[in-house]
């Protein structure tokens, strides 16, 4: 039976269709509202490459079932910044030209991001330590470092305000 | 001079006709159009696989043809309409397919150049060019390439004398330009194959067999019909897949059939897998090295040294598993593939399917980095197979545990050595038997696993080479053999990850010269320059030695504390003809528990003249912390019947904390020809670890992967005497 189940998403309301109440969040994201910057990885919760901001917080959205997230807010690499208006992280991921291939890569900002918005100036240990969850196979890690340490700095000057 | 004829025809691919595009590598139309607005098309058979060559080829292509880099777009790898420039792979893709490119670029733009000249008419030398425009050395106005083309395309020859751009006056190659792919990537707006929709597109997922060698005896997909969205399977031979409406209810359907798969039990014990390769059916010997004569001098009353090293299977473990949409309409089949080989893809396919090569169309859609042949060819393969079955466009993506489970493996690889050293500490023969499987090379690629397991026929045998090239020592040594055994199959479909055998060849090189250095007391640096005639090679150990403060290496072990601290040398001039580099590994061993970490790695790179900087450092790089992966951490675990490390849990990566920090010094060389960087430092880093290990605590580290009860039985030999 198809079931429909609201979720706030990127700040819009949207109206999700499925007919299995486990679909993960994934392939609504993805198939339904063609939000592609979140990937499949894994379906195992084990390599981030799927993380989306639940409430601001990082989610691995792969191995979340929709109902079970039903109503929340939910927030992709697309909802948190734009070529006009990018986030510190992503402007940080140019800066530092921290791709390779790139697949992993909304998973490195979306986790740093969350992380970010709690941990104010962290150390590089810290950093590596909150990104240890999530798996990067180019070896993109040592840019990886250098852009989050660039917003950690960008986002701890006090006269810039960021959404 | 440049002969000169243009075609009319507008240059914009879309609106390309298919027999106006040429497609050869001999002509400039293959390569190159401009519109009538001075924008370039570039077609690239070579294909970005998340390692920069986009952003690089386009530069060189700007470049030669003196026109701004945000001027030219790069289509690459559709086999309608670019030149079949041979697979992305091997470090290879600036060397060659970006050294076409740039002859391509340079002919087009001395054929514009020299119809300036007559409409100035004016000695060609006295033309120049800016922003593709050309103008009088004295001044004054000027005709645009689109002027000058007006909408025609180039039907000219590619001129291999064109004279090139003089490196001195180069404004874009050799620049650290920003990589034109990544903001689409940090955005989300990037289309992977992943991303790639088609209207009315089928979703399929794949019921592999439960053992490698399994047939399927029954299958069931009564429960599957009571999931909407469902539509059917498509079964054929060995091949099941199960395919839905939507990816959710074809990964339900997947796991809700119920199939019954045959017995089957042919894998070797996994602990004896060294044992396995040495005793594996050899179809041939072959020396690939020989200096002097080896069997005389190892007779000589000498001190002899000898040592085996293994290599394990490693999955090429992409990020994303392979995915690829197909469509099969009025016997045209085309697909959107990941592959990093169109062309030989397309020929792979046309074979399978039985159908012309011409009514087979690839075109490229970048996935998840591959390192290699991963799963995306199988993947391709198997949506083209039920793509053609459902006459209807399909979307395969594998899951997690088809990329672990069934995408080629790298093949385990096992080295043997002897060596004698005379009274003086020379070496007075050096011997080398590499075991290795020949599968890979017999065949043109790596064969599709949707021709295995449905029985099609297979393109057929010719691409050789994947493995022979440059296996070898690059030092002048009087006496020295190395003898590849070929072996006839490999326990797991085997095909090539980054730096295939030239990693494994020089991990067994640079750590038995290590061992020679130690067993006749000279600094691996010295042992190393001692042995080296190549000038270049000579310069860039000096310049590593300097760059990582490199101090004799005295007694051993170097540190005797808990924490045991040491450092490594290794080099390589990649398949003795290219890139040289020399890495210094710095490492600390946990006596107590075994675990060994890189702390930091020194990096000198000599692949000449440099496209991008730090184009070139991010594969450093990388190259350095996958490695560092490969050579501590990955390991493919396997029982008689199937592969067991099928994720991220049971074929754990290098992470975050563990991840070294990397120190990178480039040798460039802008009036030298353009050498590849994708692989080189792979090669190079197992053996400088293993050495790093032998500086702190004494102990031989001679297979791979280096995980702690490895170390621990190294370390328990040391203390045993």
């Amino acid at each position: 039976m198809t079931t429909t189940i609201k979720l706030t998403v990127n700040g819009k309301a949207c109206d999700l269709r499925t007919d299995d109440p486990n679909m993960p969040l994934l392939y609504a994201l993805r198939d339904q509202l063609d939000l592609h910057g979140l990937h499949f990885g894994c379906g195992l919760g084990q390599c981030g490459a799927c993380t989306v901001h639940y409430y601001g917080e990082a989610l691995r959205c792969c191995v979340m079932p929709i109902s079970a997230v039903a109503g929340a807010k939910i927030v992709t690499l697309e909802g948190l910044g734009t070529p006009e208006k990018p986030h510190p992280v992503q402007q940080a991921f140019i800066d530092e030209q921290a791709a390779q291939c790139g697949y992993c890569i909304n998973g490195m900002i979306m986790q740093a991001a969350a992380f970010l918005a709690t941990t104010k100036n962290p150390t590089e240990d810290q950093v590596r330590q909150a990104l240890a969850g999530n798996l990067c196979k180019c070896g993109t890690h040592i840019r990886i470092l250098r852009a989050v340490m660039r917003a950690a700095a960008q986002l701890a000057q006090p006269t810039e305000a960021h959404g | 001079m440049v002969t000169f004829t243009f075609a009319p025809g507008p240059a914009r691919p879309e609106a390309v006709q298919q027999t106006q595009k040429s497609v050869s590598p001999d002509e400039v139309g293959g390569f190159i159009a401009i519109d009538a607005q001075g924008l370039v098309t570039l077609y690239s058979g070579k294909v970005e696989l998340g390692t920069g060559v986009l952003t690089a080829i386009t530069q060189i292509a700007a470049e030669e043809l003196s026109v701004p880099l945000s001027r030219v777009t790069t289509i690459q790898g559709d086999t309608r309409l670019t030149p079949d420039q041979d697979p992305t792979f091997a470090s290879l893709t600036i060397q060659n397919g970006g050294m076409q490119i740039r002859r391509a670029a340079a002919t087009a733009r001395e054929a514009l150049l020299t119809q300036a000249a007559s409409k100035f008419r004016v000695a060609r030398e006295l033309l120049t060019v800016n922003d593709g425009v050309i103008t009088p050395r004295s001044g004054g106005e000027g005709f645009s390439y689109a002027q000058l083309l007006n909408g025609r395309i180039f039907t000219i020859k590619v001129d291999p004398a064109a004279p090139l751009k003089d490196p001195r006056d180069y404004k874009i190659v050799g620049e650290s330009v920003p990589r034109l792919d990544i903001p689409a990537k940090i955005f989300g707006t990037f289309t992977y194959v992943q991303d790639f929709k088609l209207q009315g597109m089928l979703h399929a997922r794949m019921v592999h067999p439960a053992a490698v060698g399994a047939t399927l005896e029954a299958w069931n997909d009564d429960a599957c019909r009571m999931l909407a969205g469902y539509v059917r399977t498509v079964r054929k031979g060995d091949l099941l897949a199960v395919v839905a409406t939507n990816e959710w209810a074809a990964i339900r359907a997947a796991n809700t059939i119920s199939a019954t798969w045959s017995s089957w039990d042919g894998l070797p014990d996994e602990s004896q897998l060294a044992d396995y390769i040495r005793g594996a059916k050899v179809d041939r010997n072959e020396v690939l090295q020989s200096m002097g004569n080896t069997s005389e001098a190892l007779k000589a009353p000498a001190s002899t040294l000898q040592a085996t090293y293994d290599f394990p299977m490693n999955t090429h473990g992409s990020i994303g598993p392979s995915c690829a949409v197909a469509e099969f309409k009025e016997g045209m089949l085309t697909v959107w593939t990941p592959s990093q080989a169109s062309h030989l893809l397309r020929q792979q396919l046309a074979t399978m399917l039985q159908i012309a090569p011409e009514r087979v169309r690839c075109i490229y859609l970048e996935g998840a980095g591959c390192y290699g042949r991963n799963g995306s060819d199988d993947c391709t393969s198997e949506a083209a197979l039920i793509a053609k079955e459902l006459g209807q466009p399909v979307r395969l993506q594998w899951m997690r545990w088809d990329e672990h489970g069934w995408d080629p493996k790298g093949p385990a690889t096992v080295l043997d050595y002897r060596a004698s050293i005379d009274d003086q500490n020379r070496i007075t023969a050096w011997e080398s038997d590499i075991f290795l499987p020949e599968r890979p090379m017999k065949r043109s690629g790596a064969t599709l696993l949707a021709a295995v397991l449905a029985k099609l026929p297979r393109y057929g045998p010719s691409n050789s080479g994947i493995y022979n090239p440059g296996l070898g020592i690059p030092y002048s040594l009087t006496n020295s053999k190395l003898t590849a055994h070929w072996l006839h199959d490999a326990p797991l479909p085997a095909a090539w990850i980054r730096a295939p055998g030239r990693m494994q060849n020089t991990f067994g090189n640079e750590s038995f010269l290590d061992e020679i250095a130690a067993a006749s007391s000279i600094d691996p640096f010295e042992m190393r320059m001692r042995h080296l005639t190549d000038t270049r090679g000579l310069e860039l150990l000096e310049r590593l030695r300097q760059f990582a403060k490199w101090q004799p290496r005295g007694s051993h072990p170097r540190d005797a504390g808990a924490l045991a601290r040491g450092r490594g040398v290794s080099y390589a001039k990649y398949e003795l003809v290219r890139t040289y580099v020399g890495i210094v590994a710095d490492v600390t061993v946990d006596r107590r528990t075994g675990t060994l970490k890189v702390d930091r790695v020194f990096v000198v790179h000599d692949c000449g003249q440099i496209i991008n900087p730090d184009g070139l450092r991010n594969q450093i790089e990388g190259n350095v912390v996958q490695t560092v992966s490969r050579t501590l951490v990955e390991l493919l675990t396997f029982s008689r019947s199937a592969v067991t490390s099928l994720n991220w849990g049971s074929y754990p990566i290098l992470t975050f904390p563990d991840v070294p920090e990397v120190r990178i010094d480039l040798i460039d060389r802008p009036t030298e020809v353009p050498w590849g960087a994708g692989e080189p430092t792979t090669s190079v880093v197992p053996s400088a670890i293993a050495n790093a290990v032998f500086d702190a605590t004494g102990a031989r580290l001679r297979s791979v992967p280096f995980r702690p009860a490895k170390v621990l039985g190294a370390l328990n030999l040391v203390k045993a005497g």
